[in-house]
């Protein structure tokens, strides 16, 4: 029973990291780039949260849609102020930019809200509910099957709309898609913005459930490279699955072998699949 | 500098200045900073040779410094040997890792290759953090006191700051004679186009991994130097991804892919950082990181060049040919 209720746990918050990382591989997709700033993205979106619940009031809704905008905003202004401007540069130009990024707002977050962990105050998803046995916390459920729906709608929204089917043809060809009227840069800052505010918004899910401090975002940022890694590099559905594997290994391993080792384990599965698989498991080679 | 002064000239007065900086600047904290300004210049000059000239961005290079760093101290820890004994050891380590890394990561490029090498230090970095044979969380200390000049614990900076100005000297000897050399040319070829120095016959994957090897030998040797000067190591001063950002900003501010890139780059960024860290109180509130981070973002999107290239930009061709006669 102890076993079951460590999977269920683990599946929940991969599904988490299903979601964050559906919009890594959604920048990785459209642009052919990674961002190295995706998990302090995440992190901010926890503190948005704290901050919403504090200022404004009001429940899950109302601060995980305020994470969700403001980190969509922001994302789209990165976007604007710089990755635009190097996205066709020198490799190193890339790379340091959004890993710049990412220094510049972990230890902003560290200068502003200290290293110490913070967790939201208790809401209305307090509690625990006992499904057949398992005692689940409502917050980590409420929290995980939002996670999947909203990583669905993302894979729906790419699929299934017109928005979608132009942001896939500025990802498979910018110069063809402004000649179909699509203009690239809008869809390339929409792409920044949904994935941005995909990050933001799990962190706000995140943060009903777990206590954070500044540093989760090096932590989450490595653990999206590894589910876009399984997934496959540009795959959304790809990254659910990835996701909620990657959830899972962690949990079990934790139970297994001890807290510290959580992360060696899927490091180490992320170095394995680099080297003998680099398209993903689930990625097209 | 190529072009300002005429070289020689400018290599001479660049010499004498660091020669005789400690000289000039008797107090502890001018030396001190002299000292940390030769590592970190050592540091990125090495992490150059791969990050620089070859074009792949390695973020993971401190787990070459941190393996240079640890083999000393557990030497000494193992068996009381002098701490300079252990730093051929890491070396070899260091060269080890790297062509197991290198051998299937740079079948990755770009992007890909950046993330294998975050993946892999902070893969060490915990797993030291977990290891009691090497001091787990809490780290290695070295000699107290010297038993005699082979441990290398002196007193005051000047005898490191000699030391290290020399390994420098041999690193940028090394790394301008590969420039000219036919590596030098290969390294550029697959900088420019992975793909077309393939096409034209160049041992691609080989000189990769060439420059990789060399590379981590030489950041091997600095973080030896960091550790025989400060005697103590534990996981995040060695393994910790901060120092991998520190050899990527120096590198790049001054000048990414060029010989006296790194140096410059150390000669910006060490007083500054040694100025807000007092200013402001090092460490706890992580300011000179956020100043990391904004400097790394600004050269990024206005000079990915670094200073050098501004320089040579800026200062106008027809003044430079004037003054280099």
């Amino acid at each position: 029973m102890v076993m079951v209720q460590v999977i269920v746990g683990g599946l929940l918050l991969g599904a988490i990291y299903a979601l964050f990382s559906s919009g890594l591989t959604l920048i990785w997709g459209m642009m052919n780039f990674i961002n190295f700033a995706h998990g302090e993205f995440v992190m901010l979106g926890m503190y948005v949260a704290l901050l919403a619940v504090t200022w404004l009031g009001g429940g899950p809704a109302v601060f995980g849609i305020a994470a969700a905008v403001a980190l969509c905003a922001l994302g789209v202004v990165i976007y604007f102020s710089l990755i635009r401007h190097v996205a066709r540069g020198p490799m190193l130009a890339q790379i340091l930019s959004t890993f710049g990024l990412a220094l510049l707002l972990r230890y902003s977050a560290f200068y502003i809200f200290s290293a110490n962990f913070v967790s939201l105050p208790q809401s209305s998803l307090s509690g625990t509910i006992n499904l057949a046995g398992i005692y689940l916390p409502v917050a980590q459920l409420v929290a995980g099957a939002v996670a999947i729906f909203l990583t669905m709608s993302l894979h729906m929204l790419l699929t299934r709309t017109t928005i979608g089917s132009k942001l896939l043809a500025v990802a498979e060809d910018r110069t063809a898609a402004m000649l179909m009227g699509i203009r690239p840069d809008r869809m390339q800052a929409l792409a920044w913005g949904l994935s941005a505010g995909a990050a933001g918004i799990a962190g706000a899910l995140m943060a009903t459930a777990y206590p954070w401090s500044p540093s989760v975002g090096e932590t989450f940022g490595l653990i999206a490279f590894v589910v876009v890694a399984l997934g496959g590099f540009g795959s959304v559905l790809g990254s659910l699955y990835a996701g909620l594997i990657i959830g899972l290994i962690q949990a079990v391993s934790a139970f297994w072998l001890g807290a510290i080792y959580k992360d060696i384990v899927v490091y180490g599965l992320f170095v394995a699949l680099l080297w003998f698989r680099p398209q993903g498991l689930m990625g097209k080679a | 500098m190529k072009n300002i002064l005429s070289p020689r000239l400018g290599l001479i007065i660049l010499t004498a200045g660091l020669l005789l900086y400690p000289l000039a600047f008797t107090g502890a904290f001018y030396r001190d900073i002299g000292v940390t300004f030769l590592l970190a210049a050592i540091s990125a000059s090495a992490w150059n040779i791969v990050g620089g000239y070859a074009g792949q961005v390695s973020v993971g290079h401190c787990m070459f410094f941190g393996l240079g760093a640890y083999a000393p101290l557990l030497f000494y820890n193992l068996w009381g040997w002098p701490p300079l004994a252990g730093v051929p050891a890491g070396v070899v380590l260091a060269v080890a890792l790297a062509i197991v890394i290198g051998m299937p990561t740079f079948r990755l490029t770009g992007h890909y290759f950046s993330m294998a090498t975050i993946a892999v230090a902070e893969l060490i970095r915990i797993f030291t953090g977990t290891w009691t044979f090497v001091g787990a969380a809490i780290g290695l200390q070295g000699p107290a006191t010297g038993r005699g000049w082979w441990d290398l614990t002196f007193r005051g900076e000047l005898p490191y700051y000699y030391i290290f100005l020399a390994v420098l000297g041999v690193l940028l000897a090394v790394t301008a004679a590969l420039e000219r050399r036919r590596f030098g040319f290969y390294l550029r070829a697959i900088k420019a186009s992975e793909r077309a120095a393939r096409s034209l016959g160049v041992p691609v994957r080989e000189t990769k991994l060439q420059a990789l090897a060399l590379s981590a030998a030489f950041t091997a040797v600095a973080g030896s130097l960091y550790v025989v000067k400060t005697g103590f190591i534990d996981p995040d001063s060695g393994f910790g991804i901060l120092v991998s950002v520190q050899m990527v900003i120096v590198a790049a501010l001054g000048g990414a892919g060029t010989l006296f890139g790194p140096l410059i780059g150390a000669l910006i960024l060490i007083p500054l950082q040694t100025t807000t860290n007092s200013l402001f109180g090092g460490g706890g509130s992580g300011l000179t990181y956020i100043l990391y981070g904004g400097i790394i973002v600004i050269i990024a999107r206005f000079e990915p060049g670094g200073v050098l290239d501004l320089w040579h930009r800026a200062v106008p061709q027809r003044w430079r040919r004037a003054h280099a006669a």
